[in-house]
């Protein structure tokens, strides 16, 4: 099995086969960042664009810090400063990095599908960090990840994701990614926040966090962000809590080494209590670290199958 | 000026004539539809293996002048009409300005007579300015010579205001066209609501935001007793609604465009802004209701839409795009490889929607073969397949839903009020 692929645009688009060798490459990855000197040559004298057109220090720095763990020369660019501002097309940015010789744009765009656009209009890699409600395939890859770490496989387990699912290029990428590894996902929301047909992906659907815990081998808890203008009814923050918060209570009903995750950053108090993200069920500390060795893994796949091309 | 069409197979829904005919004209009319006709003619065109029939009547077409020349002009739109076999468009009022007062249609038909290669019809607003607030002179407009009222792209919210407007249509003796779309059911949609939305994370417009719409639309022009005709249906609950009002005797026709039939919403998977229209592309079921409603006569008309958008308002974010395709230059093949091919038309009722019901439903003296009509007439090499190129296109954008797509029926000739308008190179093939 070898990588062939210039991008990486989201999981819907990749097979098993294609998601279990970036988590193999990762594996091999992960040791670097525990050396003395945590530094591979292996985009040595490769270019990675940093493209965010919504503001991420999180997933911007992980990249970052992959990349250069890799060798690669970063470049970020914050749109609020760039000729973005003077009213440039995101093709004709891309075009522009293109031109610099630089190899990959890792980009991050509050557009769903920005990254398939910019994908197909240049010859370089485009890696998705997040694009709207569509994907944010690194931060399932790196779920994923811990999660295999955790549990030593992903088949047959029981995922259960919380949360604004309408709204979430998170639980969108998450569904994809476990279902094709084999694994049950159930999507748990207030139905407002429930897309349609979302079954349709093989994941089942509730409104009842405590019966989507009861059998759930680990759970993933989106963060809430109350402040999006959607016209419909949004639910009130402390009733969302009241309803569907993480907390310690409602762990205790569950299965004993339920794993708790969180993409970040964690609205305390909204979406899981305190004592659930400190907690030892916890492993949101484990995803920030694994998310550096599965974008190593995915930086040097798409840098590697461009070289092959060419 | 006369021209003799010799041998081909003329196609007149109007007198229900599909025979190996030759066709006289003279004088910018018909003047004799009959076998072996010896004439001496101007020119001769030998029809042999073509199918011959009326020209199109699009009902449906932004034109985009005047305000928008930079998407499209009366020239270019009219170019592209005659190559695709087109003799006469209707032109949607949408323009800026729009067409809601008579100086306004004044300064349109004025761009027309200079510049129009085909036959163009002006539709006047419903409302000023199309804000849905006041209602246009409509009885003005009317005897200014406009064809029909539409406020196009919008959609009169105010249940009152619609009614009066189907009143004062019906006073004036002129049809009303709905774009049909409750926009607080649609919002900020950009794709057709299903897994397809979800998948994509995109905003998805609901069936119920267009049929909700139709019912009462139909529902109004019935109280007011004014004929009505809805624009570009898309869905399957529109086609049952539309069905049914029918049966009951309103007044009412309706048109669907060829995306509706061809396409869809698959066809977005891709993020392809030239896939991006209002209505949206539908599931396959909608698209099969369609099908069907064109086949059983539920749908009177097959239009264009034609909405030229330039590249830099399509190729970006998809949900920035604007939305619309064009369609002057493929309407007629996508019509033929989609359901004559498929034998869900024939091609005499496939020439009823795209001439003969359009002309019936705008009151023209159009739409037919028959002796002393005006010679509008489109000949076409209905075998002949050819892929639609971007560069090949005549109209100014090139948004189109078919690029790349292998489509059966290329227009020889297009002959309108008596003049070749448009004449495909034979010999390159």
């Amino acid at each position: 099995m070898s990588w062939t692929k210039k991008d990486l645009l989201g999981l819907e688009y990749l097979t098993r086969e294609e998601i279990e060798l970036i988590l193999d490459t990762a594996d091999s990855f992960k040791e670097v960042s525990t050396r003395e000197i945590k530094k591979v040559p292996a985009l040595r004298g490769k270019t990675a664009v940093n493209l965010f057109y919504e503001p991420s220090t999180r997933t911007r720095v992980s990249f970052e810090v992959a990349a250069k763990r890799l060798s690669a020369d970063v470049i970020n660019i914050a749109t609020e400063t760039s000729s973005v501002r003077k009213g440039e097309t995101l093709i004709d940015t891309g075009r522009n990095i293109q031109a610099l010789k630089a190899d990959i744009i890792i980009m991050r765009h509050n557009c769903s599908g920005a990254a398939n656009m910019l994908a197909r209009a240049l010859d370089i890699s485009v890696v998705n960090a997040g694009d709207g409600w569509h994907e944010h395939p690194t931060q399932a890859l790196l779920d994923i990840f811990t999660l295999k770490e955790k549990l030593g496989k992903i088949k047959g387990l029981n995922i259960t994701i919380v949360g604004d699912i309408a709204h979430s290029r998170v639980a969108r990428s998450n569904i994809w990614g476990l279902t094709k590894l084999g694994a049950n996902v159930t999507v748990c929301a207030p139905e407002m926040l429930l897309p349609v047909a979302i079954e349709k992906t093989g994941a089942k659907t509730s409104s009842n966090i405590d019966e989507a815990l009861k059998d759930a081998d680990a759970v993933n808890v989106l963060r809430m962000q109350f402040e999006r203008d959607e016209g419909a009814a949004f639910p009130e923050q402390l009733d969302y809590f009241k309803r569907f918060g993480i907390t310690g209570e409602r762990l205790a009903r569950a299965k004993k080494d339920i794993v708790v995750m969180h993409p970040g950053p964690i609205n305390r108090g909204i979406e899981m209590s305190s004592e659930v993200a400190d907690g030892a069920n916890s492993v949101i500390l484990e995803q920030v670290t694994n998310g550096i060795a599965v974008r190593m893994a995915v930086l040097f796949l798409v840098a590697q199958a461009r070289e092959i091309k060419t | 000026m006369s021209i003799l069409i010799k041998g081909g197979r003329v196609i007149d829904p109007a007198n229900k004539i599909d025979a190996l005919l030759d066709i006289l004209i003279e004088d910018n009319k018909i003047s004799k539809v009959a076998k072996n006709i010896e004439a001496q003619a101007n020119s001769i065109i030998d029809a042999t293996g073509k199918i011959v029939a009326p020209g199109i009547i699009d009902m449906h077409v932004h034109l985009r002048q005047p305000g928008r020349e930079d998407k499209e002009t009366v020239a270019t739109a009219t170019a592209a009409a005659a190559k695709g076999g087109i003799t006469t468009v209707l032109a949607m009022p949408n323009t800026n300005p729009a067409m809601d007062c008579l100086e306004n249609v004044e300064l349109l038909r004025g761009i027309i007579a200079k510049d129009a290669r085909v036959n163009v019809l002006i539709c006047g607003t419903i409302t000023k300015g199309r804000l849905g607030k006041e209602l246009s002179d409509i009885a003005g407009l009317k005897k200014n010579g406009v064809y029909a009222i539409s406020d196009d792209g919008c959609s009169v919210d105010s249940d009152e205001l619609m009614l009066e407007a189907f009143k004062e249509a019906k006073q004036a003796g002129i049809l009303t066209i709905c774009h049909s779309e409750d926009r607080k059911l649609s919002g900020k949609g950009v794709i057709n609501l299903g897994f397809n939305s979800t998948r994509l994370g995109l905003r998805g417009i609901s069936n119920e935001s267009e049929y909700k719409r139709v019912a009462r639309d139909i529902e109004l022009a019935e109280r007011s007793g004014a004929a009505v005709h809805i624009a570009h249906i898309s869905c399957r609950q529109s086609v049952e609604i539309i069905a049914k009002a029918k049966k009951k005797g309103v007044k009412l026709t309706c048109e669907t465009a060829p995306h509706y039939f061809s396409l869809t919403e698959d066809a977005l998977l891709g993020y392809d802004t030239n896939m991006k229209m209002n209505p949206p592309l539908r599931s396959p079921e909608d698209v099969a209701a369609i099908k069907q409603g064109l086949k059983d006569g539920t749908i009177d008309v097959i239009a264009s839409d034609h909405a030229p958008h330039t590249e830099n308002e399509k190729d970006i974010e998809f949900e920035r795009a604007e939305f619309g395709v064009v369609g002057l230059e493929t309407e007629l093949s996508v019509s033929i490889t989609e359901m004559v091919d498929s034998k869900l038309l024939d091609w005499n009722m496939l020439f009823e929607k795209i001439a003969f019901n359009p002309a019936r439903i705008l009151n023209l003296d159009k739409g037919s073969l028959s002796e002393a009509k005006p010679a509008d007439i489109v000949i076409i090499s209905w075998e002949k397949g050819w892929t639609v190129k971007k560069n090949e296109l005549v109209s100014k954008s090139k948004n189109s839903a078919f690029l790349g797509r292998a489509l059966k029926g290329v227009v020889d000739y297009t002959i309108c009020d008596g003049k070749i308008v448009y004449a495909r190179k034979l010999n390159t093939h």
